[in-house]
């Protein structure tokens, strides 16, 4: 297997967290802050962070084209709470969605405010135990389309879900010890290469 | 599937998010509706804006709550608010009002001129202010979910902000270089929890967010505190009591994100109009400094 490179978008997040647990499963990481920096990493995360400004700093900085090109090349991407939000074709009660990767309808802080916010033990798809997720003013999937496989739900709530190359999560993968999740995303880069390169 | 609310890891995860940053002071709905627009992480939801605490002199306590639930409804972004230092009742309040993030805050008049307020006892977390390690160790030993520089706010000075994160961070490494047996002394120097600095020696930094606050007026401002190691950046006075605040609000979001990047935080700068008036903060008496507050 060559070494394969996981990019964090930059702009504003937890971006760090991220980084450190790319970098603890033995792969590489990149600090993503300029567009042309997308044609050197495998795969993409959008992290936590607020949705409404890391939109405004994808706009202002020449992300949005860019991202919806790497995602068009079937190379993996993977948002997390804010990033869930930034990837849904459909937001909850509002007009505007962002950009589109995934058939899913989204609806931001839907568990309440901070005082709201949680940790909760899920059952997750192809994890033999449970999982520990933390919710953090997250969001919570209103809908999927069909294409889309549902990973754990919270309270009847989807929490997780992937369709083809693309992988959300409500909740915040980064915070926890337990690498499984950001596992998933791994095998989903890995597998893209060899498709991408066959 | 039993759900825990406000356990560390969420508490100070919040914190997190708001990493590379910019929290603005806002006094009411309007405003806080260009924060929002502008790119702010939070809003600090307050009656008034530091300087003009300052200026106003007497008592100064949490805001009206019809302040903070206006603000609240206006934006769909966190919204903190500030209590006194100690005063268990405001707290209480904001954290029932459902505010995401309570400031104990040098800036209002302190209720307890002993004890800070045992954040750990409540759901909502904490941001509280600092100008050294011994300082934000005993924040956090109280359970503080996130540190910001005191510095010295509504000046429009960021002298002492500047002085408070060069402390801090400095103190930091020296803690993560102590051999074990070194501990102890450093605790009781600082007047640190000893347990806090071992985590730090073992984390290799702070086990919390730390932003700068209090004196930042501009871009390069913003971009410097950044330089010298702070998650993020809290604005006081500097946006509203600009010329033009979507502009400054807008330029140091972007100055925030890019903060070593010269060229861009030049252009940011261009054109922008008067930042707010400064304070020559020697200029202030041993009373006006609101950094002396909190023990």
């Amino acid at each position: 297997m060559r070494r394969i490179t996981i990019g964090v978008l930059g702009l504003q997040g937890a971006v760090q967290e991220h980084i450190k647990q790319i970098e603890s499963l033995g792969h590489d990481s990149a600090i993503i802050k300029h567009p042309e920096q997308l044609d050197h990493i495998d795969g993409l995360i959008l992290p936590g962070g607020e949705s409404t400004v890391i939109r405004k700093l994808i706009d202002r900085y020449g992300f949005y084209e860019p991202i919806k090109q790497f995602a068009s090349k079937k190379k993996p991407i993977f948002g997390t709470c804010a990033g869930m939000v930034l990837v849904a074709n459909m937001l909850h009660e509002s007009p505007d969605s962002h950009l589109n990767l995934i058939d899913i309808c989204v609806k931001r802080n839907a568990f309440g405010r901070q005082k709201e916010s949680f940790e909760a033990m899920l059952d997750v798809k192809g994890m033999k135990t449970k999982y520990p997720a933390i919710f953090i003013r997250a969001p919570y999937i209103t809908k999927a389309g069909a294409n889309v496989e549902i990973l754990t739900t919270y309270e009847n709530h989807i929490v997780a879900a992937k369709q083809e190359h693309i992988l959300v999560s409500s909740f915040h993968p980064e915070l926890t010890g337990d690498n499984r999740f950001l596992n998933i995303f791994v095998d989903m880069v890995v597998k893209s290469l060899t498709t991408i390169t066959n | 599937m039993e759900k825990v609310l406000g356990t560390e890891i969420v508490k100070r995860g919040m914190a997190q998010m708001q990493k590379g940053g910019v929290i603005m002071d806002v006094v009411n709905a309007e405003q806080a509706r260009i924060a929002e627009a502008s790119g702010a992480v939070a809003v600090m939801a307050l009656e008034r804006v530091p300087s003009d605490i300052r200026a106003a002199g007497g008592v100064a306590r949490m805001a009206d709550p019809h302040i903070v639930e206006e603000v609240m409804r206006a934006v769909t972004i966190p919204v903190m608010a500030k209590a006194r230092i100690g005063h268990i009742v405001e707290a209480r309040v904001l954290e029932a009002m459902g505010v995401d993030y309570i400031d104990e805050s040098e800036v209002l008049t302190p209720a307890d001129e002993e004890f800070h307020l045992l954040k750990s006892d409540f759901t909502v977390p904490f941001v509280c202010g600092c100008r050294d390690l011994g300082e934000a160790a005993r924040r956090i030993g109280e359970g503080a979910s996130m540190l910001r520089t005191k510095g010295e706010p509504g000046t429009g000075n960021i002298v002492e902000a500047v002085r408070h994160m060069r402390k801090v961070q400095a103190q930091v490494r020296k803690v993560t270089l102590m051999s074990d047996d070194e501990l102890m002394t450093e605790a009781k120097i600082l007047g640190a929890p000893y347990e806090i600095l071992k985590q730090i020696k073992v984390a290799g930094g702070l086990p919390v967010v730390n932003f700068a606050a209090g004196g930042v007026a501009t871009p390069a401002d913003a971009a410097l505190m950044m330089e010298l190691g702070a998650d993020g950046v809290f604005v006081g006075s500097g946006i509203f009591k600009s010329d033009s605040p979507e502009k400054f609000a807008s330029a140091i979001v972007q100055a925030t994100t890019y903060f070593n990047d010269y060229d861009l935080i030049g252009k940011l700068s261009k054109e922008l109009g008067a930042p707010m008036k400064g304070i020559d903060i020697s200029k202030l008496s041993q009373e006006e400094r609101m950094q002396e507050r909190g023990w």
